[in-house]
């Protein structure tokens, strides 16, 4: 069985294109653009909800698309086991719809933030981060204005292993510094109970090419490798 | 008989969530031009909406329903507060 991913589209979406041609000519998985109302799930193996301003990040970022179509489709996906991962305002999206818990609020500096960060592994069982050890050090941008975590639930997430990745220095530590936006306990991507969907603030898809790193890394194939050998095994059973 | 009614709503971040708009325009406007008795400062969003219903109680119940059902404000982070009732 030949694997096959989606990534969703949306009006003001635009890191769509950059995910599909990561997922289909850096990791040769066979990946297509869907337009949010016409995405069918049982065509698809996993699924992406790429970076942008959907709808214009109007009321609050992601609240308008997480009345999409494709987010109904999204949560038949979740109960049938498929990954289900959420970048950027993605991410945003799938705290609106719940999918994830928490929410995305304005960076504290009240700035557009856009830099290369570090993160650190907190959670490599997830079907995104299995490829990943624990307490390695992933290069990998941001670019947002509205990405500082907050939960009202800390400790039931800190319980259930659902903090996937903090901001931290390159040493792993986790300063004040290195938090690009003011996140709760430096905070950057959370996972639901099953392992099986995943939101993140920073770019994966921009950081999956040597050439396009200052440092020449290319970590955020790390995370579509791991979705891949997830769906692999997934299908296998 | 329905009636045209105008609702306003306010959302604003709950206490525990920090409110970097509100703390700026406290401490970088407000303080500097002398008005020190500012204590606090939070901001919200604002939405003024047009309902045909047949009551005023009918018609704060359906715009209350929508907000919940719909998440037009967060309930991790916001609280909603209906400001207001009239006749359009």
């Amino acid at each position: 069985m030949s694997i096959k991913i989606a990534v969703i589209q949306f009006p003001a979406a635009n890191c769509d294109l950059d995910a599909v041609h990561v997922l289909n000519d850096v990791i040769g998985v066979k990946t297509d653009l869907v337009w949010h109302n016409y995405f069918k799930e049982e065509a698809f193996d996993g699924v992406i909800f790429p970076g942008g301003f959907t709808f214009g990040d109007y009321l609050r970022a992601g609240i308008i698309a997480a009345h999409s179509p494709a987010v109904d489709e999204a949560r038949i996906m979740l109960k049938e086991g498929k990954p289900v991962i959420g970048i950027c305002n993605g991410f945003q999206i799938l705290t609106e719809a719940e999918f994830l818990p928490g929410a995305l609020l304005q960076n504290q500096s009240l700035k557009f933030i856009c830099k290369w960060v570090n993160l650190r592994v907190e959670n490599n069982t997830t079907a995104f981060t299995k490829t990943m050890n624990l307490g390695d050090i992933i290069d990998i941008p941001v670019a947002h204005g509205q990405g500082r975590y907050f939960t009202d639930n800390l400790k039931e997430l800190e319980e259930n292993n659902q903090i996937v990745f903090r901001y931290s220095d390159e040493n792993g530590a986790l300063t004040e510094d290195s938090n690009p936006n003011g996140s709760m306990d430096n905070i950057a991507g959370v996972c639901n109970l099953e392992g099986t969907c995943l939101g993140l603030m920073p770019h994966p898809e921009r950081a999956s090419e040597e050439i396009l790193s200052p440092k020449g890394t290319d970590h955020g194939k790390k995370f579509f490798s791991s979705m891949v050998d997830f769906i692999k095994r997934r299908t296998e059973k | 008989m329905q009636t045209n009614f105008i609702v306003e709503i306010i959302m604003t971040n709950k206490e525990m969530a920090r409110d970097p708009v509100g703390a700026t325009i406290k401490r970088d406007l407000l303080a500097k031009k002398g008005y020190d008795m500012i204590s606090n400062v939070r901001s919200g969003q604002y939405l003024r909406i047009h309902i045909s219903a047949e009551s005023e109680t009918s018609a704060k119940e359906i715009i209350e329903d929508m907000c919940n059902k719909l998440r037009i404000f967060n309930p991790v982070t916001q609280n909603l507060t209906i400001l207001r009732v009239s006749t359009s």
